[in-house]
């Protein structure tokens, strides 16, 4: 990426990260295809695609829950890529994920106390029952539960609310970087909003950074600064919210807009989805990402590029 | 139009070792012909129930009150024994449901799931049901049909599994399909795919189509006239556009903002604060009183009944009552009524 503006701090740096599962096999997929983007401090980072897009592979291959097969992964400028034991443990700390399944990611046999202080334990962060007591009720304040629900287990609590519980886990240790896979789309829609404007609130009040997953184009919009499109493992696109869902470069990211319901029944009546023809991306010519506009790349080749910026106008 | 399906005064309660669960309570509409009616609600809201009901699949626990009824070409249905319920299910009210993968058979081969039906209600032979089936699949746009017939499920993507379940709900050429969450699991380009396919098939069929969702994008493309459902009761009815542009009920506000569109500006999501009311014990007077910042005192004490905005939009809030005071709506509803008396406009 051109380094030409002066440009907040780079918390995350993907370099031509790879992770292919069974490699050299003849069902190896190549879940992540030579990625790189970065993640600035204190922005929302919003990742789109469908589902086998690779999307959530490197969410969690950020957090080292898979091993690269080639690549660098830098956090806070320092390589991550391989580390093992405590200086593992250490980041981990800070950054911290948000499952999807709100259900299936909190123990069912633990009480809510305990789950949300889990990470304080590991990490040793508080030193009295006391301090951890009262940490966990100012957590649960923080996402806007009640804090008398400490001694309840989660099948208690609404889908919605089990997602507070989620969130409230992942910031006890005090993270700087958030990855949030999907973190509402098991949620309804009047619930969504409320999850959404809550991770809005605690990014804004502990400078948080956040990395967005998700396959509702429209809330990953709305909430992202900067987006990045995949396809196949491969980022085809990425600018800054407006531009990739308004002046959309890639074929693949028109198509993916186009058919996007709009709850409007004008628009609806006229939406056409256009048809993405993928053979684009398996034609074996080299494709690297051009900057069509300031801070807005596409994965095309010279001429290509030069196509898409001629479309745009 | 003709009327071919009308639900009236319907009350599903399920019993529960924790007590009864009123899940439906009261509902009444009607559907015509070749149109598309959208039920909208959260989960919870009764609207997977009430189409259960009206394929007499609800559980054993289900229990349904008397004066409830379900009238289908002149008879109520909820009268049918379990032999009489079995040549209308499949037959003349199909479903299609939110998962592919199991709601087809994996240890069976799908040109023959789709056979099944036209054997069981059509009486076809083995040999002119798969024809058929073939041609079903053709229609519903499987690529080379005639060599994918003896696949199984797990051979295929989830939106051709999808496509395969349409097949089988549309084999007896059913007078009303019902559509259950049916593009929920598929990612949208599949999405947009089905729902073209659902609205070709339509048109070339005319049946009606009951169509169940959360999600205001698909409704907006695909209904003629929607129902919004909360806690067990329709809250509001009307014309999409009625729905849309013109809505009545705080319930259908919060809906409609807490979804962001296009020009949705930072900071103006507005969620719906709270969650629905448990249906064990459903809350005296209107159930979503609780969560509505537009709530009136009468709200808590008696049930609001439906008021009419206009021949074919109802809706349920006393903000309605010529008593109740004018509220002034969220900036954006109040764009969205702009916007409909400016589309009135233009047709007088």
């Amino acid at each position: 990426m051109s380094e030409t503006q002066a440009r907040p701090k780079k918390l995350v740096e993907l370099n031509d990260l790879q992770l292919s599962f069974n490699p050299g096999k003849s069902n190896e997929v190549k879940a992540i295809d030579h990625v790189s983007f970065d993640i600035y401090e204190g922005e929302v980072f919003g990742l789109v695609g469908e589902s086998g897009s690779g999307k959530t592979t490197i969410g969690r291959t950020i957090l080292k829950l898979y091993e690269p097969t080639g690549g660098e992964i830098k956090f806070n400028h320092e390589d991550v890529t391989n580390l093992k034991g405590k200086a593992l443990s250490e980041f981990r700390k800070d950054a911290q994920m948000i499952f999807q399944d709100p259900q299936a990611s909190l123990n069912g046999r633990m009480k809510v106390r305990d789950i949300i202080a889990e990470g304080l334990d590991i990490n040793h962060l508080v030193k009295s029952k006391k301090e951890r007591h009262d940490k966990v009720q100012e957590l649960l304040k923080l996402v806007g539960l009640n804090e008398d629900h400490v001694t309840r287990y989660p099948h208690e609590f609404s889908g919605g609310q089990r997602q507070r519980i989620g969130i409230a886990r992942a910031l006890a240790v005090d993270p700087k970087f958030i990855i949030a896979d999907e973190p509402i789309s098991a949620l309804d829609v009047s619930i969504q909003a409320q999850v959404v404007n809550l991770m809005k609130e605690l990014q804004h009040r502990h400078s948080l950074t956040y990395l967005f997953i998700a396959h509702d184009l429209s809330m990953v919009k709305y909430i992202s600064d900067r987006i990045g499109v995949m396809h196949w493992g491969k980022l085809l696109e990425i600018g800054t919210a407006d531009a990739v869902y308004n002046h959309p470069l890639h074929p693949y990211t028109k198509s993916l807009l186009s058919a996007i319901p709009v709850p409007d029944p004008e628009v609806e009546m006229q939406r056409q989805h256009i048809e993405y023809d993928a053979s684009i991306e398996t034609d074996g010519q080299a494709r690297e990402m051009i900057e069509v506009n300031p801070g807005h790349f596409v994965l095309a080749t010279p001429q290509e590029a030069k196509q898409y910026a001629n479309d745009q106008k | 139009m003709s009327e071919v399906l009308k639900v009236e005064n319907l009350h599903v309660d399920f019993n529960t070792y924790a007590g009864k669960v009123k899940a439906i309570r009261d509902v009444s509409f009607s559907l015509e012909k070749g149109e598309t009616l959208a039920i909208v609600g959260e989960s919870g809201s009764g609207k997977s129930v009430t189409t259960k009901t009206l394929m007499g699949l609800n559980a054993k626990n289900a229990e349904i009150s008397e004066g409830s009824q379900l009238l289908f070409k002149g008879q109520n249905l909820l009268d049918l024994k379990e032999s009489e319920w079995q040549k209308i299910r499949g037959n003349e009210i199909a479903m299609i449901f939110q998962d592919p993968m199991t709601s087809l058979d994996p240890t069976m081969k799908i040109g023959m799931q789709i056979a099944e039906p036209l054997m069981k209600h059509q009486k076809l032979s083995k040999e002119a049901a798969l024809k058929r089936a073939l041609a079903l699949m053709e229609g519903v746009g499987i690529p080379a049909a005639a060599e994918h017939i003896d696949d199984y499920p797990h051979q295929w993507s989830g939106g051709m599994r999808q496509r395969a379940v349409i097949a089988i709900a549309l084999a007896a050429d059913p007078e009303i399909l019902i559509a259950d969450e049916p593009t929920t699991a598929l990612d949208v380009t599949i999405q947009a795919q089905i729902l073209k396919l659902m609205k070709d098939i339509q048109q070339q069929t005319d049946n009606a189509i009951i169509f169940i969702t959360h999600d205001l994008g698909v409704v907006a493309g695909m209904a003629d006239r929607v129902a919004v459902m909360y806690a067990g009761k329709i809250v509001e009815y009307g014309t999409v556009d009625e729905i849309f542009f013109n809505p009545q009920h705080p319930y259908t506000w919060g809906l409609l903002n807490s979804m962001p569109t296009t020009d949705t500006q930072s900071g103006g999501l507005q969620a719906i604060p709270g969650t629905p009311p448990d249906l064990l014990e459903p809350p005296k007077g209107d159930a979503f009183a609780a969560r509505n910042q537009y709530a009136l005192a009468i709200d808590r004490q008696e049930e609001p009944p439906f008021f009419k905005v206009s021949e074919t939009h109802y809706a349920a809030t006393w903000l309605l009552d010529e008593r109740a005071p004018k509220v002034t709506p969220p900036i954006p509803i109040q764009n969205r009524w702009a916007h409909w008396a400016q589309l009135k406009g233009n047709e007088a």
